[in-house]
């Protein structure tokens, strides 16, 4: 590897356009996108999904697939061009000079091979190393990514790790020949916030470790603010603005930009005093783009006659190599507060109608029980559930993947029954109930919104029909026009045109079946509904408009709310309670206000500390959590959090190791699960502080 | 693994014994017996005359005893007329005091065929032997070819390669063994049709045709010449099925994104499909090829008969031709053995293949 000037740019692309072929007609994916990563920095690709932004990275490594071609302009990585070299010579440069970091680190792993093989296989490709020198690199890189007992990994096939320590092999193969390009396509979209902090630390001190450039490419702006040092905003297949960080996050100067930051859950945004603005309309498909600026359909600055008269270019701001792809940048006032946003009362809280005592659930789980052979192990998925949930309040249920928080969704559904403890809905016990057995008056006052809006509905059947269809099992209406006519209403109820209920799903974006699957949910005059991770699945700008109209209609049929998330920012916005979960415990419960503010279980506060926020006035104390979670097969004896605790030595006597903590009552309504002294609590700061304007 | 190990071969012997009970039940039907009787005894015989015989014999007891006694759990049938002590176990010069109580198959007496006048287990022996060797050759040919031809179709899926391959593939499988058996005679081993005479002309071919149209003489010494055509004719057919399997199993593993990881590593385009694809690819197809074992079988059936092959097949056309119950319940046993002994190989083989199972 020969060194390169730093004066120079590792990666340099100009005026790039990709399309995809198909029998029908040529698709544009990226048109006209340049940018210049110099070496040592990072480069943050942001953008809704759709957007070109993992196009650009693929043409980068010159991976497009049968369909895919470079249809103009060119990429230099170390001034030369790569449009233009040779397959053989791509093959040099690929894994050697540039990496590439995947979303699903699982299926990025070759399952049959192990850990050693894949990592060593790729000096003795670029340098010709011998086997063993390879193996010994693997395992000193191994380290580096700071993996426990390497030799041990490097004999592990993939599918015994977990999903953060598969990604950090991911980073260490990626990093075996010390590239000068790093491209990371969504590295922690698949992982769970804890362990996703512990990457991102990773990624950075790595990056400043060997000096590599990186493509960061990111749905998620906080993650971006972390990480980059510029950026790259994408809408539609273009570039509409680049800059450094600090100047696009707080000196924005496209439209664009300015309504993604409005319309996500940053501190300060509240759901009743300063509600998310989502930015309206549909993302325009590759085919139906408007004619001159993609985003003018949905600007608030729009005007007919300029905006889409021709194409738009990439025009300089000043400030740091900072552009713009907007004809009005200059003109538009971007210091004027927004405009005023209908406020709304906060709903007053009613009557208790859910409650749950001391609600377990254990799964056996056992192998060859035909021959008596092999033990029956348990998982304890809820231990002890507690709390209670009123008319028309918003409850968030927090926690990591395997804390437990959908089975408890399933046991109150019905799909599971409990197997001990209580569950009260309006003075009746419904914890041994299967759904089977409910009467339909219980089934159609508990509903779910399911977090995956694309299998929810089944294709085959019109969007009508499928909530007519929930009408009918509830027994709502007399007759078929009565049930038709209720269909259009919840059509209005969701905010979606009428004519929709003719559609297939097909037809829908992603937003908009969401919509359906809320207006199934409330078919019945939904009193509880569950909403497990309703908006997790969607863009950040549908995000809004979706828990928008959640809160709306509960604000109308004073709903109780159940709103499962791990989106710390979300919970934040929009709930009045927020109950956190571990290992099947409930940990800490209170009001939001008292759960994001110290004191809190560490468990709490090593969550907030982890989740990016997309805010420059922020700071965020950085509490990295160890390790990974405890499997709830085999929960670590004594608290369930001690494993990965920062505060374990403040407690005296090994109490953590040996007991499971009481509940203890901090304030009224405020809960937690914790040993440590009262002292050491009141002494505990704020993860999150903002800076003064 | 043990404990494993024991399990399936419970599970083995459970099977066994239910399926060899079936077909014990199935050839043991009344016509069968009295069919029996009338081809032992003589064909005029009357039906008083048949009964009689049937009784004499030990066939009219009840179902489940004669099964047993088969098995050899149960004691053999004793009958003492006028001091003349006959039975199941009394046979071969021994007496009434020397003779075994059991003699079933956990004895290792699988009985006398009737056709052939010897004892079943010996011309299972012989039988089994040669075609094993048919197998073994079949093998040799069908797997090897058949997973590259799918390999090499499946690594560039919609290729010219790949359709002209999948062609060959689908074209073989669809022709059963007798219909290419037929056809590969008259093209190959034929004096006066096919390609024969003209290589002879030629003078390529010391012999007259280039595969001989029978195998008998490949019972005493395998040769190209003698077996070749029953080998190409089972394996063509298996090749085009395993193939396919390979091939579909090829184009899935070659989209998933650890080969995409693999490529953009910079390893070859060769190396990604040996290295990276195959094993994967493999498992899938593995399954398969251990199930056509079983299949094998039918093939055998077809194919010896038609080459005049006296392996395995063969006998069983033979037992069944002629009422030859023993024969035909021990053909039954090998059969069930077989197929379960291949499945567990195939387990065994899935397990160490797909380290997620092995190591769970």
């Amino acid at each position: 590897m020969t060194e390169w000037d730093k004066t120079k740019p590792i990666l340099e692309i100009e005026n790039l356009s990709i399309s995809f072929f198909t029998r029908l007609r040529e698709i544009p994916a990226v048109m006209d996108f340049s940018c210049t990563v110099m070496p040592g920095e990072a480069m943050g690709l942001v953008g809704e999904s759709g957007c070109g932004k993992s196009t650009v990275a693929l043409g980068v490594m010159r991976d497009l697939g049968k369909n895919g071609r470079i249809t103009g302009g060119s990429i230099r990585f170390k001034g030369r061009d790569l449009t233009t070299m040779s397959e053989e010579d791509l093959r040099h440069l690929r894994g050697s000079e540039i990496a590439m970091i995947y979303q699903e680190p699982m299926a990025s792993l070759n399952p049959a091979m192990t850990i050693g093989a894949q990592l060593a296989e790729v000096p003795m490709i670029h340098e010709s190393m011998s086997k063993d020198a390879a193996w010994k690199l693997a395992r000193d890189i191994v380290a580096d990514v700071r993996l426990p007992d390497p030799d041990r990994i490097l004999r592990a096939y993939p599918h015994q790790l977990s999903g953060g320590q598969q990604q950090r092999i991911v980073i260490a193969m990626a990093l075996m020949s010390k590239p000068a390009l790093l491209i990371l396509d969504e590295p922690t979209t698949a992982l769970d916030v804890t362990v996703e902090a512990g990457i991102v630390d990773l990624v950075k001190e790595l990056g400043e470790k060997y000096g590599t450039s990186m493509l960061f490419i990111s749905h998620n702006l906080g993650l971006v603010l972390e990480v980059c040092d510029r950026l790259c905003v994408m809408y539609s297949g273009e570039a509409v603005e680049t800059g450094n960080v600090a100047e696009v996050f707080d000196k924005m100067r496209h439209p664009y930009t300015q309504a993604l930051f409005r319309s996500i859950p940053l501190p300060g945004a509240d759901k009743n005093s300063r509600p998310l603005v989502a930015i309206p309309g549909n993302f325009p498909l590759p085919h139906e783009r408007p004619p001159g600026c993609n985003f003018g359909p949905r600007c608030d600055y729009f005007e007919a006659g300029r905006c889409d008269a021709t194409e738009i270019r990439m025009a300089e701001v000043p400030g740091d190599r900072h552009g713009s792809r907007c004809l009005k940048f200059a003109e538009i006032d971007w210091d004027a507060p927004l405009k005023a946003v209908k406020k709304v009362e906060k709903t007053p809280v009613g009557e208790v109608v859910l409650e749950m005592d001391a609600l377990r659930k254990y799964y056996e789980v056992g192998s060859g029980k035909f021959f008596g052979g092999g033990e029956a192990k348990v998982v304890k998925a809820n231990e002890t559930l507690s709390f209670s949930a009123r008319e028309g309040e918003t409850l968030a249920i927090v926690g990591e993947s395997g804390c437990g928080k959908s089975t408890f969704a399933k046991v109150l559904m019905g799909l599971e029954t409990a197997t001990s403890g209580k569950i009260v809905m309006y003075n009746q016990d419904i914890q041994d109930t299967p759904i089977e057995k409910r009467s339909t008056d219980t089934v159609s006052s508990v509903q779910m919104v399911f977090q995956n809006p694309f299998d929810t509905l089944n294709p085959s059947m019109t969007v009508g029909r499928q909530i007519i269809r929930a009408l009918e099992i509830f027994g709502e209406g007399n007759s078929d026009e009565e049930r038709r006519a209720r269909m259009l209403e919840l059509l209005d109820l969701v905010k979606l045109p009428r004519e929709f209920g003719d559609r297939m799903p097909r037809q829908l974006s992603g937003g908009q079946k969401q919509r359906v699957g809320i207006a199934r949910a409330f078919a019945g005059g939904a009193k509880i509904v569950v909403a497990d991770e309703p908006v997790s699945a969607l863009d950040v700008s549908v995000q809004a408009a979706v828990t928008d109209l959640l809160m709306e209609i509960q604000r109308k049929n004073r709903t109780t709310l159940l709103f499962i998330s791990h989106d710390l920012s979300i919970v934040r916005y929009l709930s009045d309670r927020v109950m956190v979960m571990y290992l099947g415990h409930v940990v800490e419960l209170g009001t939001t206000d008292q759960v994001f503010s110290p004191p809190y279980h560490p468990y709490t506060e090593a969550l907030l500390s982890a989740v990016p926020i997309a805010d420059t006035r922020v700071t965020k104390k950085r509490i990295v959590l160890e390790g990974d979670i405890p499997s709830a097969m085999n929960p670590p004896p004594g608290c369930p959090f001690q494993t990965r605790c920062r505060w374990k030595s403040e407690v005296p006597g090994g109490l953590c190791d040996r007991e499971v903590p009481p509940v203890r009552h901090l304030a009224t309504g405020h809960q937690i699960k914790c040993h440590l002294p009262d002292e050491v609590l009141t002494k505990m700061e704020p993860v999150i502080t903002i800076a003064a304007e | 693994m043990l404990m494993f190990l024991s399990r399936r071969l419970g599970i083995m012997a459970l099977t066994a014994l239910c399926l060899t009970f079936v077909v014990f039940f199935l050839t043991n039907l009344e016509p069968n017996l009295e069919k029996l009787a009338r081809s032992e005894g003589s064909v005029r015989m009357s039906d008083d005359q048949v009964t009689s015989w049937l009784e004499a014999n030990g066939h009219a007891r009840p179902l489940i005893m004669r099964y047993g006694e088969w098995l050899g759990v149960l004691p053999g049938w004793t009958r003492d007329v006028d001091g003349s002590v006959t039975g199941r176990c009394i046979r071969g010069g021994l007496t009434a005091e020397t003779a075994p109580t059991r003699c079933g198959v956990l004895q290792g007496n699988w009985g006398q065929s009737s056709v052939f006048k010897r004892p079943v287990g010996e011309i299972m022996g012989r039988s089994l032997a040669a075609t094993g060797w048919l197998m073994l050759w079949v093998m040799i040919v069908m797997v090897p070819s058949a997973l590259l031809l799918g390999v090499l179709a499946g690594m560039r899926e919609g290729t010219r390669t790949d359709r002209a391959l999948s062609t060959v593939a689908i074209a073989t499988t669809a022709t059963p063994e007798y219909v290419s058996g037929v056809i590969l005679i008259v093209v190959f081993a034929s004096a006066t049709a096919g390609i024969s005479p003209v290589l002879a002309e030629w003078g390529w071919i010391s012999g007259r045709t280039l595969f001989q149209g029978t195998a008998t003489s490949a019972m005493d010494k395998i040769t190209f010449w003698n077996f070749g055509l029953p080998v190409l004719t089972i394996a063509l057919y298996g090749m085009g099925y395993i193939a396919r399997m390979t091939r579909a199993s090829m184009t899935e593993v070659m989209t998933a994104q650890y080969i995409r990881t693999a490529r953009l590593k910079g390893v070859k385009f060769r190396d990604v499909v040996i290295r990276h694809a195959l094993r994967n690819a493999l498992i899938a197809p593995f399954t398969v090829i251990m199930l056509q074992f079983p299949w094998l079988l039918n093939g055998v059936v077809i194919v010896e008969t038609l080459f005049n092959y006296k392996g395995f097949g063969w006998t069983l056309v033979q037992g069944a031709g002629n009422n030859d119950i023993d024969l035909l319940l021990s053909c039954s046993v090998v059969a069930v053995i077989v197929v379960l002994v291949t499945q567990l190989i195939s387990d065994i083989g899935y397990a160490f293949l797909n380290p997620r199972i092995r190591i769970s």
